[in-house]
């Protein structure tokens, strides 16, 4: 106990009176719905905003596929609770217990794949993608008929607000899981790529999962997704202290991950792969690991999102909304997890709050076209983000000598050449 | 102790390891089968209905020359300055929406017939549209410049994502000004074609045009490859002319007409009656047109001083800078070459599908931006071939597999060439300097 910092004790105590002075809020309705799901909102932005902090900012793989996977999280974990609205336990026995055998299947291929020299990444990714399948099919197939009815009895059995909480955890895990699942699978083989051909192709990712959800009624077995018209009928169960427990956790992960040794390897692939490989890092673990890490922490907050709204949309996971966490990182900082969390707040807080509240009727429409100018205001002033490297000290890696690579070598010789029409 | 004993079993777990090459057969047996899979799809509808089939190329050659005609934007950007360019989308909406208004306000279309009213329909129609073209062009080239100056430049020096981010906004900027009710509105507005549409089918195309245009195909392939073989026995100057603009425009232009207007005069009896293959002008328009504006590209970058600077500047900037090459107007030159082209792809575009909408450039844009990706960025061949593998794909995709999966299964097959071949197909690979 005594080896507690002071740092610690501050960032903790902090959050804690924030919590407090929120829920009071909410509590004796200071706050309205309004704004109630603007907090939520940025608290989820924020988490997904954070985790492309982690593989962009901190690992350097420049992603844009973070709303795919928010998505992905958001649509898998408002799917197991309206199934278990409606008397079907089948999300939980496939979105969570299927996704732990795929999980276990997983490590069982990993030994199998370590025995094996001189496998090449597709090779790597087909067999992750045929166990993928294995073990959804035998969670499908298996584990449906003789797991539900227990199920069903067990939580039924509970007093009806514990199965709420219950079902909604294991949704949240089901939507981080399967989020995590997905980029793992993606990533095996992406990642392999250099950064801006990473970029494209997980921007096709986006793409690809907002097409999917489009067409979740028509081509996948998901009709109560209703494809391009939105799911509704999802219970509004995401409380405050949810949102605020999801938040802390995914701080505390992310910064402990940082600060470890993994983390430090993170980080040195950012600085530079080829030097980071020569002194014996795997490069491809050091970039999948915060990749799916990453992307579990956008799944999670799609299912808190999915749990607050009660509404999705596919519309709302297309493509051009990918840029905001990217937007909400640069405009924070790159590689400072203060200011993105920060920042995902105040965007949301600007830009759907006050906004929206503050300008007369009928100039909605202007805000896209005021924010994008006070975006590029800000980005020729101060391209290196609000915060530029500043971390809170809890935080704050120790010896943090952080750098941000120029665009070209040549970077900072600007005049120093006569220049002749050519 | 037990870290050594660690590192001993780990090592002797390394030597134990065998070789992974059986694996990756089978793997790429698997593969190959789901790519068989696909090419089995295909070839059963191309057998059931040739017609269908052949007329569905058609319409993707059309689609992909429009992709062709963006994506050279992008990828000559990219080349030099290694920025993925998001504005460009929006620099094709606005020259959709500049040909929009020049046709309907100001009547530009027009003014062969009303200045010179003797003139040959046909001739002024052609007039008309070259104009109209032509002002989109300076009108797209001056915002792309202005795009560059402002928003690019100033930040040339600092991190890439800042300039990338600045990106995103000018194409932010661009779409949501235009959703303003005084500006472009955001409704879809009806485009008015600058001619006439007319489909060429079976017997319309003369006999005489289709002789001159395989002959011209015939004798410019003719010639590049005497003169090629000539050059390679040591005549340079024999080498330089198989490379002559005129020659490609020849080889380009007689070999893709000549194909589509051969195929438009088959008719084949099929079990559900004949059927006349068609070709409309608009696309034989969009044909013409980009592959004669992609010639003239080439050109400027292979035999002019400003390609030579384009080039040198693409290769190591500093390097051209100390040659006394001024790589601010080298890059400013690009983003104009660039613009021009998609304002130009952006009228076409309109023209083919008759609407313009303030978003319109979103979709195209990043479709383009992807067959620049596919044919290897930093390369104009690559990025025809690659738009036309693009067009390809999303027609055959939306026609014969799935049409709402048209545009996943073209990102899909973005993301399966980036695995087998992460260049791009006509890309340079990598070199790492350590």
């Amino acid at each position: 106990m005594k080896n507690i910092k002071k740092s610690t004790l501050t960032f903790f105590g902090a959050m804690l009176a924030i919590y407090i002075i929120v829920q009071l809020l909410l509590s004796l309705g200071v706050l309205n719905n309004f704004w109630r799901g603007i907090i939520f909102w940025g608290a989820a932005i924020s988490i997904v905003a954070l985790g492309l902090n982690l593989i962009y900012g901190f690992n350097g793989q420049f992603s844009l596929g973070q709303y795919g996977f928010y998505a992905l999280g958001a649509y898998a974990a408002a799917d197991v609770t309206w199934r278990w609205l409606n008397e079907d336990p089948s999300g939980i026995v496939v979105g969570f217990l299927g996704s732990a055998v795929v999980l276990g299947l997983y490590a069982l291929v990993a030994v199998f794949l370590r025995r094996f020299y001189n496998v090449r990444v597709t090779t790597r990714f087909l067999a992750y993608l045929l166990t993928t399948v294995l073990g959804y099919g035998i969670a499908v197939i298996g584990l449906r008929p003789l797991l539900e009815p227990l199920l069903l009895t067990v939580l039924n059995a509970l007093p009806p607000a514990v199965t709420q909480q219950i079902v909604f955890f294991l949704a949240l895990v089901s939507g981080a899981a399967i989020a995590g699942i997905a980029s793992f699978l993606f990533g095996i083989p992406v990642l392999s790529l250099g950064s801006d051909y990473f970029g494209i192709a997980t921007l096709g990712f986006t793409i690809i999962v907002k097409v999917l959800l489009d067409n979740t009624d028509t081509i996948l077995p998901f009709p109560e997704m209703k494809g391009a018209r939105g799911m509704v009928g999802i219970p509004q169960w995401t409380t405050w202290t949810w949102v605020f427990l999801c938040f802390l956790l995914v701080v505390v992960v992310m910064r402990n991950l940082l600060h470890s040794s993994t983390g430090r390897a993170i980080l040195s692939v950012r600085e530079d792969e080829r030097a980071a490989e020569l002194v014996g890092i795997d490069v491809t673990q050091a970039k999948l690991l915060p990749f799916v890490v990453g992307s579990v922490f956008a799944g999670l907050a799609g299912g808190i999102r999915a749990h607050d709204l009660a509404f999705l949309h596919p519309q709302s996971f297309n493509f051009i909304q990918s840029f905001n966490p990217l937007i909400i990182v640069v405009f924070g900082g790159l590689g400072s997890m203060t200011g993105t969390m920060i920042t995902g707040f105040l965007w949301i807080l600007l830009l759907e709050g006050a906004l929206r509240l503050f300008l007369p009727q009928g100039f909605e429409t202007w805000r896209f076209v005021v924010y994008p100018l006070v975006l590029l205001i800000m980005m020729l002033l101060r391209p290196e983000g609000l915060f530029g490297q500043y971390e809170f000290p809890y935080l704050k890696r120790p010896l943090a000598n952080l750098r941000t690579r120029s665009a070209s070598p040549q970077a900072g010789e600007a005049a120093a050449s006569e220049e002749v029409t050519p | 102790m037990a870290a050594v004993e660690r590192s001993r079993s780990k090592a002797a777990m390394i030597l134990k390891r065998r070789d992974g090459q059986t694996l990756n057969y089978i793997s790429s047996g698997i593969f190959a089968l789901g790519g068989m899979g696909v090419l089995f799809v295909l070839g059963k509808q191309l057998i059931n209905n040739p017609p269908l089939f052949i007329q569905q190329m058609l319409n993707g050659l059309q689609l992909g020359f429009i992709y062709a005609l963006i994506a050279l934007g992008y990828t000559m950007v990219y080349g030099i300055v290694k920025l993925i360019n998001f504005a460009h989308g929006d620099v094709f909406m606005v020259g959709a929406f500049t040909s929009f208004f020049a046709i309907s306000v100001l009547d530009l279309h027009n003014w062969p017939t009303r200045l010179i009213p003797g003139l040959a329909p046909g001739l002024s129609i052609v007039l008309g549209t070259v104009t109209v073209m032509l002002l989109t062009m300076v009108v797209s080239a001056v915002l792309a410049i202005v795009i560059e100056r402002f928003a690019y430049r100033p930040l040339r020096e600092k991190p890439r994502i800042a300039a990338l981010i600045t990106a995103i906004a000018v194409s932010f900027f661009l779409e949501y000004f235009g959703a303003l009710p005084f500006a472009l509105t955001n409704n879809y507005i009806t485009y008015p074609r600058p001619f006439e549409i007319a489909v060429f089918s079976a017997g319309i195309i003369p006999i005489g045009v289709l002789v001159a245009l395989w002959a011209l195909f015939g004798s410019s392939i003719g010639a590049y490859f005497i003169l090629r073989a000539m050059g390679k026995r040591g005549n340079a100057k024999m080498r330089l002319w198989a490379q002559h603009p005129l020659l490609q425009l020849g080889m380009l232009l007689g070999g893709f007409l000549a194909v589509v207007l051969t195929l438009t005069t088959l008719r084949i009896q099929t079990e559900r009656g004949v059927w006349d293959l068609s070709v409309s002008n608009v696309a034989l328009v969009i044909m013409g047109g980009s592959i004669l504006l992609q010639v003239v590209l080439q050109y400027i970058v292979s035999q002019t001083r400003l390609g030579k600077a384009m080039r040198a500047a693409a290769y190591d900037k500093q390097t051209a800078r100390l040659m006394g090459i001024n790589v601010d107007t080298v890059i400013t030159a690009t983003f104009a070459l660039g613009g021009a082209l998609g304002g130009a792809g952006g009228m076409l575009y309109a023209t083919a599908f008759k609407q313009v909408h303030h978003l319109m450039g979103i979709i195209p844009g990043m479709k383009a931006f992807v067959a620049a990706v596919l044919g290897g960025i930093g390369s104009i061949p690559g990025a025809l071939v690659g738009s036309l593998i693009m067009g390809q794909a999303e027609t055959l995709a939306a026609s014969f597999i799935s049409t709402p999966m048209r545009d996943a299964i073209s990102f899909s097959l973005l993301i399966i060439v980036l695995l087998f071949r992460p260049q791009g197909l006509f890309g340079e690979p990598p070199g790492e300097k350590v």
